[in-house]
């Protein structure tokens, strides 16, 4: 996409603002078990080492050696998952020259868990990236084994997309992508320091080898990784996927940065040989026979032989095996106490919370079109692995299953995201970036949302651009950003419809015309993009008129509508009034020749929408206008919240912990109450109105050819001319 | 998000300023602007960006207008409680407050010129002459408005004062109008906020609104805390849960569509249809409370010289009206206030109802009528010398029967009162009294002449309403304005829902409107619904992959 612009590195190195002074040391990591100790990797560890070291080079000094010139970049995206990846392509096409670290090459963007992007609010983030200019959209496209839309006539707005992915075609097309990027470079490495410069700002990343790579803008994307440990029963070992390495010793980097760091869990099920299962008794579940996309670009809609999913059922004898060994799971043998997310519950989870449920589902997807293994979807357990087959074996047609891998959990470390503003960089450290579960997140798509804006943001920082926020009213993954930094997460945070107050006008239809244009003018839209976009505009705007002038009487059209909708169809009544009634769809309108047949089936749709729901959404979007227009009013990052009495103490304490960029984040800060908004509101007024008056002042007194009007105090009338 | 706290935000556009470089309305121009201003200046550490739906740009941007800002708020602000004063204000500020005005305002020279159904354009600092209406249409007191528009007022915003009649129940009513209009209630302190915060105050003003505002919200919180036990709060909160278990089963559906039993909807509207009849009961109450506020309407009516009039003069003590004994010598509708146990009450002493062909006379029946349609209680006199006749059979069924055709959700209880009870045929009376006891509620007899029986007629008015004695313990819980407010929103989101279904939506409309009927309920603002449902999705259902 946008061609490789290679920057003058001396720009680089400019001081840069020091925005946060470094605190005390704060830390509320846990202890670790012992194992991680034998790996004796802690080396003199500290930033006053790293900047020595770094400032005896010399800024000037530094250019001049080619092999360092190799190791600077521009942007250094730390992990290759999916936020790395679309952290890193996003920077990269920005044109930034960017570095992408990562554990292990052949893992990029691998699908550790569930092989399937989509599902409700998942897909709204997938579509919104793609809107942007992502690429997960058109990987899940590319590499779909199944599709199917859920919640079809539940709303537009909760309508959802979700697709099974071939899980190594998909890691291997992504790498394609990642790999054809001449501004995109792909190393190797475990990073376990970050460099940090004079003024609290980010200057690179130091390897576990002894590599040191430079950039002014540093994304971390490290998933799972961060001191990982997995568990199968009571057997652990450090590791951030299974037979993967974890990484070890950034966790107490950061912490001596002055980072506040935690443990989450989550865990995955078993996988099992498709060959081994009995799926005739099985009831099958198929795609949709029109297949639906994620991403707006028509060229990544290729259509392909779609695979099946099957559905099994726990039965009395699963529940048994359980309830028989719960104290062997580390959950209720208790050797376990982080708690796992509450939408992914563990089988023994779900069996002892809802005794009273005799069976539960569980899907069986495939993982692929060359791989024989199967994904057990609902049956993720923390039991030890002898148990593991027999649990398997008591569900319908795995009678004689064959397990590949058995289920484990995995325990990681995050950095819980009010440490970061809503650009996705962290307070603390200019031009340091978190992305995906470091900042607590679990899904791919999320992991997504976050990698796009923290690349978009990262490039623009090394460009010395004005960083971008998406307000929460704006997108999913605007909500998503301003839920993260914002609240108290104490378990993995997964997208729901019902995070989002104004869904209805954030749908994935319309995905494109709230963030195409953004995208275009951030520049990850090329010129292509843009036409095709511009021009589904238009036609979408044209149908709209054409409907609403287009007139009819009678006939079968008149006779079908009222059948379907049960009401009466007046004389000459508009294409537009007929579509609004209930039921009627714009398929009835193709059906008997009102419909447009330059428009494609999804721009059909749209115009429908637009139509049916205008009322819903015209209120929607007046309500959303309002709370605009009073929340978004910006509060100034150094407020000494403490000084202001008229704050409860509790608020005092959370907002200076968070530090709202607006009034309406203020609000949402669990704790912190209305009277407490009006009491900032009146305080931020105040200090305004005195800046004011002292400028006035000031301006008095030095261009005062009058005397005694530069010693006359200012009156109120000066006050109120500077305050309207 | 909390209704409260939204009105307390800035409804103040914000100045562009290149030190806060977000666009608020961003058009594509607009925040293409933005982006390259900013790069400009590389002061500005952030680009705020909300983006919007370029499909819908033309329907927003036309709409603009009107919603600048927050919402308008409205509020009694001369001193209540205080005795009778001559004149008492309501005042409106904000965005709408003409238009919410012009609701329920009629200025009489636009009545009639042009019959009342063009908008309200007033001149800003014009004194306008006329009617505050309620929403039927029905005249609540004439007023003075007063409109200073933006930003030549106190608050910066559009202002209209309502300069009503100086009595509590008058000022009640009028408020209560304007919030039917969509004004909500205002805050204690918040014109005086929204002055400051529009930059009309003067800064050493500041502490002291501050100081104003959180005594009064202290207090608020006193009393708010005080009335948890009451009923009215055990309603409220009830309701709110009901609306919270809806939305847990509907979101459950949307968020985990494979992974839950399908929705049960008839049970689910039925659910919606309690809880609505939930509602109503409780705005019935309100105007219960709406009654102890603003006062009974007591109408009596009956056949010519029953005694009509003299028991409107014992009743009040007064010569109020004409007695003669002379049939029809009531021509017109006479009032006399009373006081009932506390509760202020308007006699209305009518015209004997007869086919008559006198023209005066026809108006005036015409009138007792529509005094009795509009009453709260009626009084049906007879006198003991007739008895029961023919003629009083006819009259209550034609006043039945006007009641229905005028579609009133609640006729008004019927009183009967035996007069001129010192010289009736003793041996008469219980027979009738059984044969009319399914069309009234209470029987008095009394003695116009004597003023006997009058103290039992109050206690029958009273308790006929509901209204026990004030003193009395186990009385209806009150409903304050705010708690009105609270109401009143709630059932136009359950109005919405309501139609939602009819026409067949799909459920997430229907979440759209629980979501605000819960929002409208809850007590203390700032919950966050979507927690809370969230909560009670993953305690109630299994879900999980």
């Amino acid at each position: 996409m946008a061609s490789a612009t290679p920057r003058l590195l001396s720009s680089l190195f400019t001081p840069l603002r020091l925005t946060y002074p470094i605190h005390a040391i704060r830390t509320s990591h846990r202890s670790r078990t012992l194992s991680f100790l034998s790996f004796n990797l802690r080396r003199p560890n500290g930033r006053l080492r790293t900047v020595s070291s770094f400032a005896s080079n010399g800024t000037n000094g530094m250019e001049r050696m080619g092999q360092k010139d190799e190791e600077r970049y521009d942007v250094i995206v730390v992990g290759g998952g999916h936020a790395g990846c679309e952290a890193a392509l996003a920077s990269a096409r920005l044109g930034a020259r960017t570095l992408l670290l990562t554990l292990n090459l052949d893992r990029i963007a691998w699908q550790p868990c569930n092989p399937a992007v989509g599902g409700p609010a998942k897909s709204q983030l997938v579509h919104e990236v793609d809107a942007l200019g992502g690429e997960i959209g058109k990987m899940a496209d590319r590499c779909y084994l199944q599709k199917r839309v859920l919640n079809l006539s539940k709303g537009p707005a909760v309508r959802a997309l979700r697709a099974q992915t071939d899980k190594r075609e998909y890691a291997m097309e992504m790498k394609k992508v990642v790999e054809s990027n001449s501004n995109l470079f792909i190393r190797e490495a475990m990073v376990t320091e970050v460099l940090i410069g004079k003024n609290d700002n980010i200057q690179g990343v130091r390897t576990f080898f002894g590599m040191d790579f430079f950039a002014p803008s540093v994304v971390l994307t490290t998933g799972t990784f961060m001191s990982g440990k997995i568990w199968v029963g009571r057997a652990s070992m450090p590791a951030g996927r299974a037979g993967e390495s974890a990484s070890l010793g950034l966790t107490e980097n950061l912490q001596s940065l002055g980072f506040e760091t935690d443990r989450l869990k989550t865990g995955t099920p078993a996988r099992v040989d498709c060959r081994s299962i009995d799926f005739s008794g099985l009831e099958p579940q198929y795609g949709d026979d029109e297949v639906s996309w994620f991403s707006f670009d028509p060229e990544c809609h290729i259509e392909r032989e779609q695979m099946c999913c099957y559905l099994t059922r726990t039965t009395s004898e699963t529940h048994k095996l359980i309830s028989d060994n719960l104290n062997e799971t580390p959950t209720y043998g208790g050797w376990v106490d982080a708690k796992g997310p509450r939408y992914c519950p563990s089988i023994e989870d779900k069996i002892v919370r809802f005794r009273d449920k005799e069976s539960h589902q569980i899907f069986l997807e495939p993982e692929g079109r060359t791989v024989p293994e199967l994904y057990v979807q609902g049956f993720s357990t923390g039991l030890p692995e002898r148990l593991q087959l027999a649990l398997l074996r008591t569900l319908p047609g795995l009678e004689n299953c064959v397990m590949l891998r058995p289920a484990y959990a995995v325990e990681y470390d995050f950095l819980p995201a009010y440490q970061c503003s809503r650009s996705l960089m962290t307070k603390k450290i200019e031009g340091l970036f978190f992305s995906g579960q470091i900042n607590g997140t679990t899904g791919y798509e999320e992991a997504a949302a976050q990698g796009i804006i923290s690349g978009i943001n990262a490039a623009r920082h090394s460009e010395r651009k004005p960083l971008i926020v998406l307000e929460r009213e704006s997108s999913y993954i605007g909500t998503l950003i301003d839920d993260l930094v914002t609240k108290d997460l104490r378990e993995p945070y997964r997208m729901l419809t019902s995070r989002s107050e104004h869904r209805l006008l954030l749908r994935a239809d319309n995905a494109d015309s709230r963030l195409t244009p953004l995208g275009r003018e951030i520049g990850l839209i090329d010129d292509r993009r843009w036409e095709l976009y511009q021009s589904k505009q238009l036609r979408i705007k044209e149908e709209k008129e054409r409907l609403k002038n287009v007139r009819v009487s009678g006939g079968e059209f008149a006779a079908e509508v009222t059948t379907v909708s049960g009401q009466p169809v007046r004389d000459h009544t508009t294409l537009e009034s007929i579509l609004k009634k209930p039921h009627v769809q714009y398929k009835l309108l193709d059906k008997h020749g009102f419909g447009n047949e330059n428009l494609s089936r999804c721009e059909k749709d749209c115009v429908e929408i637009d139509i049916k729901y205008a009322g819903f959404i015209m209120r929607q979007q007046s309500h959303l206008q309002q709370i605009v227009n009073q929340e978004h009013k910006r509060l100034p990052e150094d407020l000494d919240y403490y000084s202001m009495t008229t704050l409860s103490h509790e608020s005092r304490e959370k907002l200076s912990k968070v530090r709202p960029q607006t009034i309406g984040q203020a609000s949402r800060i669990g704790g912190v109450s209305p009277a407490d908004i009006t009491a900032l509101l009146i305080w931020v007024e105040s200090n305004r109105r005195k800046a004011n008056q002292r400028t006035q002042q000031e301006l008095l007194r030095s261009g005062a050819t009058d005397n005694h009007m530069a010693a006359s105090s200012p009156t109120d009338s000066v006050v109120q001319a500077t305050a309207i | 998000m909390a209704l409260a706290l939204i009105r307390l935000l800035p409804w103040r556009q914000p100045k562009p300023h290149h030190l806060f470089p977000f666009s608020l309305n961003p058009t594509k121009t607009h925040f293409l602007f933005h982006l390259r201003h900013c790069q400009a200046s590389t002061s500005s550490p952030k680009t705020l960006i909300l983006t919007q739906d370029e499909r819908s740009n033309g329907s927003l941007s036309a709409e603009r207008e009107a919603i600048v800002g927050s919402g308008t708020i409205a509020a009694i602000v001369t001193s209540l409680g205080g005795g009778p004063a001559a004149v008492g204000i309501v005042r409106l500020s904000g965005p709408t407050a003409v238009a919410v005005a012009g609701q329920v305002f009629r200025p009489v020279k636009r009545v009639k010129e042009e019959g009342g159904c063009v908008a309200w354009r007033p001149k800003s600092h014009f004194v306008e002459y006329g009617y505050v209406l309620d929403n039927d249409g029905n005249v609540i007191d004439e007023v003075l408005a007063v409109p200073m528009l933006a930003p030549r007022s106190y608050t910066r915003e559009d202002v209209v004062e309502l300069q009503c009649h100086g009595n509590d129940v008058c000022l009640h009513r009028v408020l209560r109008a304007c919030l039917e209009a969509g004004a909500t209630l205002a805050d204690p302190g918040e014109f005086t906020l929204r002055a400051f915060l529009n930059g009309r105050l003067d800064l050493s003003q500041a502490e002291n609104i501050a100081r104003l505002i959180s005594a009064k919200s202290a207090a608020a919180a006193d009393s708010a805390l005080a009335g948890i036990q009451g009923g009215f709060s055990s309603l409220v909160k009830s309701l709110r849960i009901q609306c919270i278990e809806l939305l847990t089963e509907l979101e459950a559906r949307l968020d985990f569509e494979d992974e839950l039993p399908p929705l049960c909807f008839p049970s689910l509207i039925d659910k919606i249809r309690v809880m609505q009849h939930d509602l109503q009961d409780a705005l019935d109450t309100a105007n219960y409370d709406k009654l102890l506020q603003s006062g009974l309407q007591i109408a009596i009516i009956g056949r010519p010289n029953v005694g009509k009039s003299s028991l409107l003069n014992a009743w009040s003590k007064s010569e109020r009206a004409i007695v003669t004994e002379i049939a029809g010598t009531t021509r017109d509708v006479v009032e006399a206030n009373v006081s009932i146990h506390g509760i202020p009450a308007t006699l209305l002493d009518t015209a004997g109802i007869r086919e008559t062909d006198d023209i005066v006379e026809k108006i005036g029946v015409k009138r007792s009528e529509a005094a009795a349609l509009a009453a709260d209680v009626i009084i049906m006199a007879i006198s003991a010398v007739d008895g029961w006749s023919e003629e009083d059979a006819k009259l209550i069924e034609h006043i039945m029967t006007s009641q229905k055709s005028a579609n009133q959700a609640m006729t008004a209880p019927m009183i009967l009162v035996i007069n001129k009870d010192d010289c009736k045929p003793k041996d008469l009376l219980i027979s009738f009294e059984e044969i009319c006891s399914g069309l009234f509620k209470k029987v008095v007899r009394t003695c116009a002449l004597t003023g006997a029986g009058i103290s039992e007629l109050e206690k029958a008015v009273l308790e006929v309403r509901g209204l026990e004695p004030i003193s009395s313990a186990g009385r209806k819980w009150t409903v304050n304005q705010r708690q009105f407010e609270q109401l009143l929103r709630t059932q136009e989101a359950f109005v919405r829902l309501h139609t939602s279904i009819e026409e067949q939506l799909p459920m997430d409309f229907w979440t759209i409107d629980l979501r605000e009927a819960a929002l409208a309920l809850g007590q203390i603002s700032g919950d966050d619904i979507s927690e809370e449902v969230l909560t009670s999705i993953f305690s109630k259902f299994c879900i999980g992959k």
